[in-house]
């Protein structure tokens, strides 16, 4: 019996491995870095996003299929800024894959590449779900996604170094394109500056920085906690004050308190894609802000 | 002192040391130390180019990652007042710059019992430890405390105290994990909870009732904590196969301290599990554990009804079989999900049986002893809107087939089913807080209903931990 298992053990340690050495394994924590991974690698890398749009990106769990998938990754591509704390580094810990441990060239972070905003001057948690590093939802600026498609293709040159000149042809490819599209957005979008807008989780603070849009109000009292009647009511008073436009909300989330909030306040409830995937329209990164800007001067007619 | 600086020392070192030996004359000396300024002069050029380079590099670095001016139009990078570009956190520094990562769990409950606490017995098993879920009144639950950290380019190291309401501090878990090992394999050392069942190695502050399952309390004493080693293998596949196995020293009930060199006992399992399109994941598993036990006594009614002192020696196995399937739509948890988990546990014993009557007679007798037993529980736990939950449980209990062979004449085991009936119900008004209601009615002995109440709340701060499947 014995030897029997030691004999199957070696044997499955033996196994060759399942996946293709061909292409490059990118394990993406949200879509959104799963599209710019395909954009810049193309048919050289197979990707696998661990998150769909209509997932809350704060509350994932460690699930058997993420182990599965991180352990055959090359490079995972992850937020940070602590938006996965609650289970990327559980998956990456049992994935027992040591490509992909921060500090190795298989673990890229975008939001060390951006400038943070909403860094907490405080850290508390009687604050709600505080991030250290600041408001962790960098990708609703497309500059952001911009920013990090450089780097992103040197790493996957890095990483594959025999099409290192394919992935950053793609990037300056990508770059030159979605810079033009920046620019129209920005056009389509000028009617939204000053815009006063309300939104249910501050996960919009990028977008509104980009379109110079005006936050009056967050529905959740604190980042991360549910809204409750009680401070709807005393942001309804508030509005009494400083009207706002629409109220704004990820796709992900339950529309009850734009909802609730919309009707007594007579002003118009707008979900957002958030992210690739998040509705219909927003299918890859140029129809995310398509759509975004789409849906946000529909708010404001 | 920077690398370079010490190696020179260090051969300068070395150099005076090798000429001391030959009564170095002035010339002798003054030659070293023309000769350690060269070698000085030498590295730092060489580091300063060194330096340079990496500058150069670092630059380029930046420069292809910032994006390449597009032709059309590039997107000016506005210099927004809100969109302030923050400067990276400084550094922390000096002693604590290397602090583990701390996170303190608080936990406490009010209980009600119909029946005594102190007479908590599952009837027709052997006694398992310490078991009762609570005293009656108000309780401090065990509170955990916890320190974890990378301890160098190879190793992860984790201490988890488990600080008792009575004031006693036990170690819970104590391991290094090798994060670096090829193949898929990581290699646990330590005092750890062994990852046999699936609930086994998850902390009691993560559980969705209040106490444990009835299987776990009889067959493996609440939780089977193993010292030893413990390797995990995943296979490269998209679906998750996870083999493990563990040697330990076999302390944990039931097997007991044996004073043994070797190994004393040995786990092995298999876990699988995947995703069912986007709103189901799931995992299965089986295990097997296999310990020993010597003079492992305890105290049974016999049959004249007086409290025998009973001793086992022998061979203990448990197999389990576990799964575990959750729901939520999207696999969106936070506003709607559905969890449902069951084991089933099976264990034998066999070996000798020592029966003390200690009577008047002062009768010791040894025979031989086989047990069979076998019990499992489900349990399904409902989300219904953010923040609050629903959950049941089943328990259930059979207490097989008992062999007591020469000592049937004064031992017998009944074949009353132990049964529990479990109703939850919690807040969770962020991920570091719940209050927990739960109430049970447990059929343990024949002629005995005990209805069972806790509230309970779990506090955790400090570190943001994550939460195993």
């Amino acid at each position: 019996m014995k030897r029997l298992l030691r004999l199957g053990v070696a044997g499955l340690l033996l196994l060759p491995p399942a996946v293709a050495w061909a292409t490059l394994n990118v394990f993406a924590t949200v879509p959104e870095w799963g599209a710019l991974a395909e954009e810049l690698g193309g048919d050289k890398v197979k990707v696998y996003v661990a998150t769909n749009a209509l997932q809350d990106p704060h509350h994932v769990e460690a699930k058997p299929s993420l182990i599965a998938r991180a352990r055959a990754a090359d490079l995972v591509v992850a937020t940070g800024a602590e938006l996965e704390i609650g289970w990327l580094p559980l998956v990456m810990q049992q994935a027992g894959n040591p490509k992909i441990q921060p500090g190795k060239p298989g673990y890229f972070e975008a939001a060390s590449l951006v400038p943070m905003l909403e860094k907490p001057t405080r850290l508390d948690r009687a604050d709600g779900d505080v991030h250290p590093g600041g408001n962790p939802h960098i990708q609703t600026d497309p500059r952001n996604i911009l920013r990090i498609a450089g780097p992103l293709a040197t790493r996957l040159a890095e990483l594959d170094p025999p099409n290192a000149a394919f992935y950053q042809a793609r990037a300056k490819a990508f770059t030159e394109r979605y810079g033009t599209a920046i620019a129209n957005w920005e056009k389509q979008a000028a009617p939204l500056k000053g815009v006063p807008i309300l939104v249910q989780h501050k996960a919009f603070t990028y977008l509104i920085a980009w379109l110079g849009m005006r936050e009056v109000a967050a529905l959740e009292p604190k980042p991360g906690v549910e809204p409750t009647t009680s401070w709807l009511s005393e942001v309804l008073a508030l509005l009494q004050q400083q009207p706002a436009k629409m109220v704004i909300r990820a796709a992900y989330q339950s529309d009850k308190a734009s909802l609730w909030i919309a009707e007594r306040a007579k002003l118009k409830a707008v979900a957002l894609p958030f992210t690739v995937g998040g509705d219909d329209e927003a299918k890859d990164l140029y129809g995310l802000f398509d759509d975004t800007i789409a849906r946000l001067l529909k708010g404001i007619q | 002192m920077s690398r370079p600086k010490l190696v020179c020392s260090a051969l300068a070192f070395a150099l005076i040391l090798a000429a001391d030996a030959h009564a170095a004359t002035d010339a002798d000396l003054a030659e070293i130390r023309d000769q350690i300024r060269q070698l000085k002069e030498s590295y730092e050029a060489r580091i300063q180019a060194l330096e340079q380079r990496l500058q150069d590099a670092e630059l380029a670095a930046t420069r292809s990652s910032a994006a390449p001016p597009a032709k059309a139009s590039p997107p000016a990078v506005t210099p927004d007042a809100t969109v302030a570009a923050s400067a990276p956190a400084p550094a922390a520094s000096g002693l604590s710059a290397f602090n583990p990562a701390i996170s303190a769990v608080l936990q406490g409950a009010y209980a009600n019992f119909s029946q005594d606490p102190n007479k908590y017995a599952i009837a027709g098993f052997v006694p398992s430890g310490d078991i009762v879920p609570a005293k009656r009144s108000f309780n401090l639950a065990e509170s955990e405390l916890s320190l974890s950290a990378n301890v160098d380019d190879k190793i992860y190291g984790n201490l988890i105290f488990s600080l008792t309401p009575e004031n006693t501090v036990s170690v819970e878990e104590a391991y290094g994990l090798f994060t670096t090992a090829p193949f898929g394999t990581a290699p646990k050392f330590g005092r750890f909870l062994s990852s046999i069942g699936y609930l086994n190695d998850q902390h009691q502050h993560a559980w969705d009732f209040y106490d444990a399952p009835l299987v776990y309390q009889a067959f493996l004493g609440g939780q089977y904590q193993n010292n030893g080693l413990q390797l995990k293998w995943l296979a490269p596949t998209d679906t998750f196969v996870e083999v493990g196995a563990e040697v330990g020293s076999g302390e944990s009930f039931p097997g007991n301290g044996r004073n043994k060199n070797g190994v004393g006992d040995g786990t092995a399992y298999v876990h699988v599990g995947d995703d069912v399109g986007a709103s189901n994941s799931w995992r299965a598993g089986a295990s097997y554990l296999q310990t020993a036990a010597r003079d492992r006594e305890y105290t049974q009614a016999d049959l004249a009804g007086n409290d025998a002192l009973v001793a086992f020696t022998g061979r203990s196995k448990v197999a389990i079989a576990d799964f575990v399937w959750k729901w939520a739509p999207n696999g969106n948890a936070q506003e709607r999900n559905f969890k449902l988990q069951g084991e089933y546990f099976w264990r034998r014993e066999n070996g000798d049986l020592t029966y003390d009557s200690d009577g008047a007679l002062g009768l010791t007798r040894t025979g031989n002893y086989r047990s069979d037993q076998s019990g499992f529980y489900v349990q399904g736990v409902w989300q219904f809107m953010p923040a609050w939950r629903v959950g049941a449980r089943y328990d259930w209990l059979n207490p097989g087939s008992v062999d007591y062979s020469a000592n049937g004449a004064y031992l017998a085991n009944g074949s009353f089913d132990p049964q529990r009936w479990t109703a939850m119900f919690d807040w969770t008004p962020s991920e570091f807080s719940r209050f927990r209601v739960q109430y049970q009615q447990a059929k343990l002995r024949p002629g005995f209903t005990d209805n069972e109440i806790f509230v309970q709340y779990i506090l955790t701060l400090g570190a943001h931990g994550a939460h195993k499947y």
